[in-house]
């Protein structure tokens, strides 16, 4: 493998990462007064990253041919997939930043540049063949990601998220570290290819610690269950563009993570993760339902949300096979879409003076008050509730269909027995929106990007998103082929 | 037939019609919702004009693949089109009932019940597993809102009560699809209603979807959430739920449960019996002593229900084509009593029942219908009660007579307690000045009362009309499950032959005496 070719394929990385030092630069000469134009630029750098990977998601980039770097990286078609939703959800948390910051004139050039470091960071994450190449984007994520959660510096909820962030992650970093140093004392080396070829030959009881470890570490960086309780501080002290951030980006370069480690590295010893995997995916299904049932705060709840679909996802890993990586690719991207669209209504709850609301109790009565927002946070609920003719009833489905196709009956009856207690928590927000009296606490004015992306997702979340399936489930297929063609 | 998609269109008019009434004003959605119910009448009236009795089992067919793993799938049976008849005729009746009670929010309100609308003859029209599943689900959403932001007191309550009731009846049922769709690989109901899933595998398919139909039905001990949803709902809430959701369960047993899984049909039928029998017996005695009449009419539906699911689970004909006539029946009287309550609801604003009386003084029309539709339920020969459960009782005797012994007090019990209501309402002293003073139907009212009547007699007098569409597809069904009939207790022998005329000539002779005797 030649360099240019390995160059080639990791353009992506290397348009961000040129973009990032460039704005960088920028940033330090031209201070807070080129937010604006640097946070432009930055997204015209996402876009231009984004049109570099489609082409590999759209011809089912798969084997040898898209390993560089001797199999470090690889560009193929399941990295591609991962990081169009990378690249995306980074660009709307740049697009709704400049009017939350600038209220708090806290709109500081360094934010945009942060968020595309992060963005690389995750993008090397979901590409990376070799537990090195995983480790460093996961650290050049979440570096970045500490300081973003820590962005509002005179607010002491904001520099607690930042401080919990970097505590529990680098706990989460070291306990990853060591399941990674475990793998490769016991198999000798640290490339995905050549760990699998490894567990293969049988498992001992250090190879067995190891990759415990390693998915321990991981399921810090996608919340499951029992390592999720950072999350609900951490989502409702960052600021809420961030936290929109939080919520996507890094969960899918989490989630693309630990598919490639689970499926490529460890896929020879199944059975040793699957266990593990089924447990926190029920635990993460029903602890985050229960959790959120009693949160006031719309942002936590949110937290709580997203471990809850964090189970759902999980129970397509769970069955180990392409089908269930399809389908959870499948429930990424419409997890994303709802995620989305659900911060971007936080961030579009104002009182009258442009001063965030964040308490589910504020939100009383806003059907009558400000009917289109409380009309989109409807699609947005049922649609996370996974109630039909929502889109959101796709991702459940496909997972579902995969873990019955792949015969785990019990699972499938458990998860899906335990969304109805989630959906109790979804239900709430709509009665506090359209059956409750209003609380008049929420301003009517409405910025035009909230609108164009609450329109946008609430679009794809209803019933037209079925006509989507179709082209969705042949990108997802690609992708989840190219996953399992590693050699 | 023509490849007009009539079924498309018919799920289309109610659709656009929600999207218009939420950005109209109040008069605008009024009158865009009853034109759009009344566009459906026509279009169902054309579907029934152009059903060939007789001819293939499956019409109006459609069949678009549009989706990933199953398809935008359409066409009905006699039994759909039954159904779907049903729910295009109350919808025009309910889009009435509320023209002057709904003041708030008048546009999302019609907005929910077309939606409903479409939803419903979704449910009916599917023919694809999983479209059929995304319909039936989708119907929580509006009912929901409806219950919830236009109901009355205790509204959140019953609200949430409906939706994670129905929900977990439900999902359990998905997982039972999705391991159907993957053994027989294939999303196509008629094709799914000819499958032979192992009798084992068929035990399990049956209590997911059990679980399901049974909520919906409502069967006892899982009846809880109607009683809650219909009084706390809006007077077209309740006839709507009373009227067609109600049905939905019926529908999900004759469809799904008794076609797929025959075997595990006559396995669990015991059960079923069981669970009727009580229904029949505690729910009539717990209408007997409620003092709100919503909740009186709400727990007489549970026990017509009961009579349904006896007659489903009778194995044959009989059964089968009286559970669909109870269904259809009650369908339009239990939704005509909701119907008569909301008319007095709307003067008096209480449903307590000690809160009226001598009505027929004051309001002579309106005693006049409540009689009629009190009748009806109470299954008097003439109305369309009589013919569904004297069949679905006539089937259910076949198999066993004690079920149809207990079912039948259902009928004197559901004498007892209609007749008591409609005396304290409609008979005795004028206790109540208020009561007293209030006028007789409307146009309006009467607009939406006479047409039930007539259908409710029209059922009655002349089932004919509504047995006919259906006779083959419950031949067919009976077929279906005939290997798995269980063996009744009634022993049915052919009757003894007719004497004929000269062997009568004969026997004369023989005996020579009496002549002027016999005959």
């Amino acid at each position: 493998m030649d360099w240019s070719q390995s160059l080639r394929l990791i353009a992506p990385e290397e348009t961000l990462s040129v973009a990032g030092l460039i704005l960088l630069l920028v940033a330090a000469w031209a201070g807070d007064k080129a937010a604006r134009a640097i946070s432009i630029a930055a997204v015209a750098a996402l876009v231009a990253a984004m049109a570099l990977v489609a082409p590999a998601l759209c011809n089912g980039a798969m084997g040898p041919e898209t390993a560089a770097f001797g199999g470090q990286m690889r560009a193929d078609a399941f990295a591609s997939f991962a990081k169009l939703l990378i690249y995306g959800s980074a660009a709307v948390a740049l697009v709704v930043a400049p009017s939350f910051f600038d209220r708090v004139r806290a709109m500081r050039a360094e934010y945009p540049v942060l968020v595309l470091f992060a963005a690389v960071g995750t993008g090397m994450m979901v590409s990376a063949g070799d537990f090195l190449t995983l480790y460093i984007g996961l650290e050049m994520n979440s570096l970045a990601s500490y300081v973003l959660a820590a962005f509002l510096r005179s607010d002491d909820r904001s520099a607690e998220a930042g401080l919990k962030y970097f505590v529990l992650g680098a706990l989460a970093s070291g306990i990853l570290l060591f399941g990674i140093s475990l793998t490769y004392g016991f198999t000798g080396t640290t490339s995905f290819a050549g760990v699998h070829a490894a567990l293969g030959g049988g498992l001992n009881t250090g190879m067995v610690f190891g990759i415990v470890f390693v998915l321990a570490g991981i399921a810090f960086k996608i919340a499951a269950v029992p390592f999720h309780m950072w999350t609900p501080d951490v989502y409702e002290g960052a600021p809420t563009p961030v936290t929109l951030f939080f919520a996507t980006a890094p969960k899918v370069g989490a989630m693309g993570m630990l598919m490639r480690v689970a499926i490529v590295a460890f896929g020879s010893a199944a059975g040793a993760w699957q266990q593990i995997v089924i447990f926190a995916a029920v635990a993460s299904i029903v602890i985050g339902a229960l959790g959120a049932i009693g949160q006031r705060n719309i942002k936590r709840l949110l937290a709580y949300s997203s471990i809850n679909n964090v189970g759902f996802i999980l129970i397509g890993l769970a069955i180990a096979t392409p089908q269930g990586s399809a389908a959870m690719l499948t429930y990424l991207a419409i997890y994303v879409a709802m995620t989305v669209g659900s911060f971007v209504v936080v961030l579009a709850l104002r009182d009258h003076n442009g001063a965030p609301v964040e308490d589910l109790a504020d939100m009383a009565g806003l059907s009558t008050t400000n009917r289109l927002l409380a009309w989109v946070m409807l699609v947005l609920m049922f649609s996370l509730a996974g109630v039909p003719p929502m889109f959101g009833f796709w991702g459940k489905f496909v997972v579902f269909q995969a873990a019955v196709d792949a015969g785990f009956m019990p699972l499938a009856t458990i998860g899906i027995a335990a969304s109805v207690i989630g959906a109790f928590y979804y239900l709430k927000v709509v009665k506090v929106m359209f059956f409750d009296e209003p609380a008049g606490k929420v301003g009517r004015e409405s910025e035009l990007v909230h609108s164009a992306l609450l329109i946008g997702t609430s679009l794809f979340l209803s019933p037209l998103g079925y006509l989507l399936t179709k082209w969705l489930g042949g990108l997802t297929g690609h992708a989840a082929a190219a996953l399992y063609h590693f050699a | 037939m023509s490849g007009f998609p009539i079924l498309t269109l018919m799920l289309l008019v109610p659709l656009a019609g929600a999207v218009g009434c939420l950005v109209s004003g109040d008069k605008a959605a009024r009158q865009i919702a009853l034109v759009a119910t009344l566009i459906d009448l026509a279009l169902g009236a054309v579907l029934w004009a152009q059903f060939q009795i007789g001819g293939p089992q499956w019409q109006f067919v459609e069949h678009v693949p549009l989706f990933a793993g199953f398809s935008w799938a359409l066409g009905i049976d006699g039994i759909a089109l039954l159904l779907i008849l049903l729910s295009v005729f109350l919808m025009p009746i309910c889009i009435g009932a509320s023209w002057e009670a709904v003041t708030k929010r008048v546009g999302e309100y019609y907005a929910a019940f077309l939606l409903m609308e479409t939803l419903m003859i979704g449910v009916f029209a599917a023919q694809d597993l999983y479209l059929f599943y995304i319909m039936f689900e989708a119907g929580l959403i509006p009912m929901y809102l409806i219950i919830g932001i236009w109901g009355g007191q205790d509204r959140i309550y019953a609200s949430y009560k409906f939706f994670l009731y129905t929900l977990l009846g439900s999902v359990l049922m998905l997982i039972a699809m999705l391991w159907m769709a993957h053994e027989a690989g294939t999303t196509d109901i008629p094709t799914l209603m000819a499958y032979d899933f192992a009798p084992a595998a068929q035990t399990w398919l049956f209590l997911a979807f059990f679980a399901s139909f049974a909520v919906k039905m409502p069967m006892w001990p899982v009846h809880t959430w109607l009683p809650d949803a219909h009084v706390q709902a809006p007077t077209a809430g309740s006839v709507i739920l009373a009227g067609v959701l109600l049905k939905m369960g019926g529908y999900g047993f004759i469809r799904f449960s008794l076609p797929m899984f025959p075997e595990a049909s006559a396995q669990f039928s015991g059960l079923v019996f069981a669970l009727s029998m009580i229904a029949v017996v505690v729910t009539s005695l717990i209408a007997l002593v409620q003092h709100d009449m919503k909740k009186l009419i709400a727990y007489s539906s549970v026990a017509h229900m009961a009579i349904v699911t006896i007659g489903l689970f009778a194995f044959n004909v009989q059964g089968l084509e009286g559970s669909m006539i109870v269904m259809l029946s009650h369908g339009l009287v239990s939704g005509a009593l909701f119907l008569c309550v909301g008319i007095i609801y709307d003067r008096l604003h209480t449903r307590e029942i000690d809160r009226y009386g001598g009505l027929s003084i004051n309001m002579p029309r309106y005693a006049l219908f409540f009689l009629l539709f009190t009748m009806a339920s109470i299954g008097l020969p003439g109305t369309s009660g009589f013919v569904g459960e004297f069949l679905s009782l006539g089937g259910i005797y076949q198999v066993s007579s004690w079920v149809a012994l207990v079912c039948t007090t259902g009928i004197i019990l559901g004498a007892a307690y209609m007749l008591y209501l409609y005396r304290r309402v409609a008979f005795g002293d004028q206790k109540h000045a208020d009561a007293a003073a209030m006028t007789d139907l409307t146009p309006r009212e009467l607009a939406m009362v006479v047409p039930l009547a007539l259908a409710v007699l029209w059922m009655g007098v002349y089932p004919e009309s509504f047995l006919a569409p259906m006779r083959a597809d419950i031949a067919a069904l009976d077929a279906r499950v005939a290997r798995a009939k269980p063996a009744g207790d009634a022993k049915v022998t052919p009757g003894k032959p007719v004497v004929h005329a000269e062997e009568h000539g004969a026997a004369h002779a023989e005996h020579g005496a009496a002549p002027e005797g016999a005959h």
